[in-house]
């Protein structure tokens, strides 16, 4: 049995585990270690926590069993997963947290031990903490679900608008707000339980319908929003638990997913939020804007020929987008880079950003499909490259090569970074159709003069280029 | 009745090119044009009558009748006063005119109610690249200017070991790295010679060394880049250290080639008449100036002439010496230009003055003199900002993640220190001390998280979000307190929903279990990928 003291102490070490843990990820080298402080971090926490002062002998048997279950089923889930299904597993992981907050919320609102030793404003403040848990727990929740079945394919990526949604949302938070009075000036569990009952309601809603209304090309930024918001979760329960363990961690979560989202909205050039707002452009609309579609021809070529100009390159740099993750074709593109690095033609690959469903979505790809992590480089660290490049392969991405972001201040996308693969001799870009990308902008990319277009499926495309390489 | 554009015979002296070729001819009419050629437009350009009649234009005796017919005329030198004389009014006019240099055309031009587009004046942005006339011909001049030094020049350009001896590689130096400058780069090494160029721009090194040349720097702080991708007038000291590069290059190589234009201005001298003498005999010099007066003081322009036993070629219609090529690439870039004008594809010329390209090839619309354009919005060449991260060291380029950037402005940074302040005294004021401890570990926790994960290297964001997902899960510990709290003496145990609260924390255990092991699990398995 562990005094309070030495609980606290130990919380102290897992605090200290953890933002180590962060801290490891700065490399891949050290990313593995950071992991196991990470491990070691939540052992301890939940170790102390177990044989510490709050927990009686009579719970070992419920935490042991609830703790085994979750084990089982989280150890095999992270076994079966496909890294191209990383972002739905951690959208759903996201969901969970969402709902245990939701959950620890009302245990603790049901319980009249926990509060007992609160009186006047700090009783207030605790009934605060744990409606905003609950809140924001809800949202999470809800919001992940979603997001869940967008990335696995099971809801319509497409944004669903409904008329006056922002009107929809802000009625919601007013109403969130005025239960929230009502909760407080309860003076019996029973009172309070309904408004805090309608309120998660409301709060269910608010998420599904939120996540609802953002498109497939920005769920990066939904995932990091996800991911933050069940990092604040952690903090509200900590907060309502009198815990700072709880408090400190989920406040490095929260404000590492704060970041990312960040990231990727600088990324894309776009306000947060105009991308939790949802939709694409200003005017609230997700139609693409008319007139502005570039005239010209497009180049088609084989893979026969594609192959050819691979071979006859000495710098190829590829830039691999969502398409590549949905044609499984990562394990084919590091054939194919095997074998023109063994024949000295030199073979990068650059990330943007937002490439993919979720932040570097493209970098666990192509590391599972072991490409080294050191010729995968970021959009700054080879964009000034492409002029010397003889072969810029861009394998099923779109928005994030559109040469109108820089060149068309009129363009949605006006002002986003993007992969200048136009500037390589040749740009050979693989892609279903002609279709424009997420954000609705035709690609002048497309009708430029060193541009080829490999038109079909990315997989079947890349394997008849890998032929025709060793042919 | 779909507007006839006409092609003339170019009429000034030793003009060889011809507008439209063949091939294109036929794409017009696709556009819905018709098109009438005059007669042997295209004979010093190897095309000859019967070539522009099987592609569907109609081949008209005289330039008079031509000119007659002509609602829309495509040429390529800026009409000669005759030619001006035979233009209809209100007819469209696409050729290179120069605007800056010849003020009495515009308004005669002006003057006959006419609307002309000049190649020379196509705005240099990335769009308007297929339709730029300056760098096909700069292209085909570059390549010419070493082909004519390689007909002067009495050696091979590439080493050899033969029986007879040992032959060196001829030296080259460029000056100029523009779109001739390059061109000839990369003729001259694909010939076999050693090449080496300079240029007063030093971004365009890296443009050089892809060519096959080595770059030759000055060694002087200061970038010669002007707006759109041009050269600009350097400083005294610039050109004094410029001088001296010059000089030492030019004692070594054998064939010289300048290309220096500064636009609106006189070409600069650069190669003075010491120079010249200081070089070997049978040496030869390309000035590809020399119709803006030359970069070298002894040319003499459309001539050739040897001083100080160097061959000093001042030609000044090196493209029109490769006519077929060059008429093949202008008429392509005339057809691109054509599409932009007529984008319904219906015959009918539509000068849009809202097109960024458009209104800069415009000079005169209407009979209404438009020239200068407004200075573009955007230039091909890359801009200030985006620099850093180009000629970033690698050392710099390692450091990961995205801290730093651009302070934000003083007046933000007041107003969020303003909003901060106010919150704390607000939370200060109201909340009672053991909510306030918390709150200060809470915003000490964020300020941490914000500068670990700033380090966090882009490539590895999937798994941070992993793990700090894993590490939510942290909030089992809310559920395990829930568990089994020790009752103490005095609480109200009795009405208490034991049961209720057991099921609801064992529930939300067990669910965050699977996100505490599967996550962490998860991180692992994707971690061991990573790997050099």
């Amino acid at each position: 049995m562990l005094t309070a003291n030495l609980a606290t102490v130990a919380y102290i070490a897992a605090t200290i585990l953890f933002i180590l843990s962060l801290g490891g990820l700065s490399n891949p080298e050290s990313s593995r270690r950071g992991n196991v402080y990470g491990i070691i971090g939540m052992a301890i926490a939940v170790l102390a926590t177990i044989f510490g002062p709050r927990v009686g002998p009579s719970g070992y048997a419920w935490i042991v069993g609830a703790m085994a279950v979750g084990a089982a089923v989280g150890l095999y889930a992270s076994r079966v997963v496909k890294m191209t299904q990383m972002p739905e597993l951690v959208a759903l992981m996201h969901s969970l947290v969402g709902v245990a907050a939701v959950l620890v919320g009302f245990a603790n609102f049901v319980d009249p031990s926990a509060a007992a030793s609160f009186t006047g404003a700090e009783s207030t403040i605790h009934q605060v903490e744990i409606y905003i848990g609950i809140l924001i727990g809800a949202v999470t929740f809800s919001g992940s679900v979603i997001a869940f079945g967008k990335l696995a394919g099971r809801i319509s990526g497409k944004p669903v608008i409904l008329p006056g949604r922002h009107v929809l949302n802000l009625a919601a938070l007013v109403a969130v707000i005025g239960f929230g009075a009502s909760f407080i000036h309860a003076h019996t569990v029973a009172q309070g339980l309904t408004p805090l009952i309608v309120m998660t309601l409301i709060a269910l809603l608010l998420g599904v319908h939120m996540v609802m209304a953002i498109g497939g090309a920005d769920m990066p930024v939904v995932v990091s929003m996800l991911n933050s918001y069940s990092g604040w979760a952690a903090a509200a329960t900590g907060f309502m638990l009198s815990n700072d363990l709880l408090i400190v961690t989920g406040a490095l979560v929260g404000s590492s997913g704060a970041i990312l989202s960040y990231i990727m909205c600088r990324a894309m050039n776009r306000r947060f939020f105009a991308v939790i707002a949802g939709g694409f452009g200003t005017g609230g609309g997700a139609q693409p804007p008319a007139g502005s579609a570039p005239a010209g021809e497009v180049a088609p070529i084989s893979a026969a020929e594609t192959a050819e100009m691979l071979r006859d390159a000495k710098q190829v740099i590829v830039v691999p987008g969502y398409g590549m993750a949905v044609a499984q074709a990562q394990h084919t593109v590091f054939e194919i880079t095997r074998y023109l690095r063994e024949k000295g033609v030199n073979v990068r690959f650059g990330i943007h950003p937002v490439a993919g469903r979720m932040p570097g979505h493209m970098n666990v790809l192509l590391a599972e499909a072991r490409v080294p992590y050191d010729i995968v480089l970021e959009m700054d660290e080879l964009n000034g490259d492409f002029p010397h490049t003889d072969v810029a392969l861009v394998i099923g991405a779109n928005d994030i090569v559109n040469p109108a972001a820089e060149d068309d201040p009129t363009s949605p996308i006006a002002g986003m970074p993007v992969l200048e693969v136009w500037k390589a001799k040749t740009s050979i870009v693989m892609k279903r159709s002609m279709a424009s990308g997420y954000a609705g902008v035709d690609n002048p990319l497309f009708y430029k003069e060193n541009n080829r277009m490999l038109f079909g499926d990315a997989k079947k495309m890349l394997d008849e280029v890998l032929a025709a390489l060793r042919g | 009745m779909p507007a006839v554009i006409g092609i003339p015979a170019e009429v000034s002296a030793g003009e060889k090119r011809v507008a439209v070729v063949p091939e294109v001819v036929e794409k017009l009419i696709k556009l819905g044009f018709a098109v009438a050629v005059e007669s042997g437009a295209g004979a010093a350009a190897s095309f000859d009558d019967e070539a522009y009649r099987r592609s569907g234009a109609e081949v008209v005796v005289g330039a008079a009748a031509l000119w007659a017919r002509s609602d829309i005329v495509f040429k390529v030198r800026a009409p000669a006063s005759a030619e001006l004389a035979s233009l209809r009014e209100g007819t469209t006019l696409v050729c290179f005119i120069w605007p800056a240099q010849n003020p009495e055309l515009m308004r005669e031009l002006a003057a006959r109610k006419a609307t002309v587009l000049a190649m020379d004046s196509v705005p240099r942005i990335s769009r308007a690249q297929k339709l730029d006339a300056l760098s096909s011909m700069a292209n085909i001049a570059g390549y010419r200017a070493v082909i004519e030094a390689a007909h002067a020049f009495g050696r091979f350009f590439t080493g050899q070991i033969t029986a007879a001896g040992k032959v060196p590689p001829a030296r080259v130096f460029v000056i100029g790295a523009g779109v001739a400058g390059l061109s000839a780069i990369g003729t001259a090494s694909g010939l076999g010679a050693i090449v080496r160029a300079n240029d007063t721009r030093p971004e365009v090194a890296d443009q050089v060394v892809s060519m096959g040349g080595e770059f030759v720097p000055v060694d002087y702080a200061e970038s010669g880049a002007g707006t759109g991708g041009y050269a600009r007038v350097m400083s005294e000291g610039f050109q004094q250290a410029q001088r001296e590069v010059f000089a030492r290059e030019a004692r070594d190589a054998d064939i010289v080639i300048t290309t220096a234009l500064i636009p609106g201005k006189p070409a600069p001298r650069l190669i003075s008449a010491e120079m010249v003498q200081s070089m070997k005999p049978g040496s030869v010099i390309v000035d590809m100036a020399a119709e803006q007066g030359g970069n070298c003081e002894l040319t003499e322009p459309g001539q050739v002439v040897v001083k100080h036993a160097v061959t000093i070629i001042g030609y000044t219609d090196l493209p029109s010496r490769l006519a077929r090529q060059a008429s093949t690439l202008y008429a392509t870039n005339l057809l691109r230009l054509t599409e932009e004008l007529c984008k319904t594809k219906d015959g009918v010329l539509h000068v849009d003055m809202d097109d960024e390209v458009i209104r800069g090839t415009t000079v005169i619309k209407d009979g209404a003199i438009t020239w200068p354009p407004p200075p573009p919005r955007l230039s091909a060449a890359p801009s200030p900002s985006a620099k850093p991260a180009s000629v970033k060291p690698p050392e710099a380029a390692k450091a990961h993640g995205h801290g730093g950037g651009a302070p934000a402005s003083p007046v933000r940074t007041a107003v969020t220190l303003v909003a901060a302040a106010a919150l704390f005294w607000f939370v200060g004021a109201n909340a009672p001390a053991a909510f306030l401890s918390h709150f200060t570990v809470f915003v000490l926790a964020c300020i941490v998280g914000y500068m670990v994960v700033w380090n966090v290297t882009p490539a590895l964001h999937t798994p941070l979000m992993s793990v700090t997902n894993a590490i939510s899960s942290i909030i089992a510990i809310g559920a395990l307190v829930q568990v089994a709290p020790p009752m103490t003496a005095g609480a109200p145990g009795a009405d208490r929903p034991a049961a209720w609260i057991l099921g609801l924390a064992v529930t939300s255990l067990a669910l965050v279990t699977i996100n505490m092991f599967g996550g962490f699990a998860v991180t692992r398995r994707m971690l061991a990928m990573f790997r050099k």
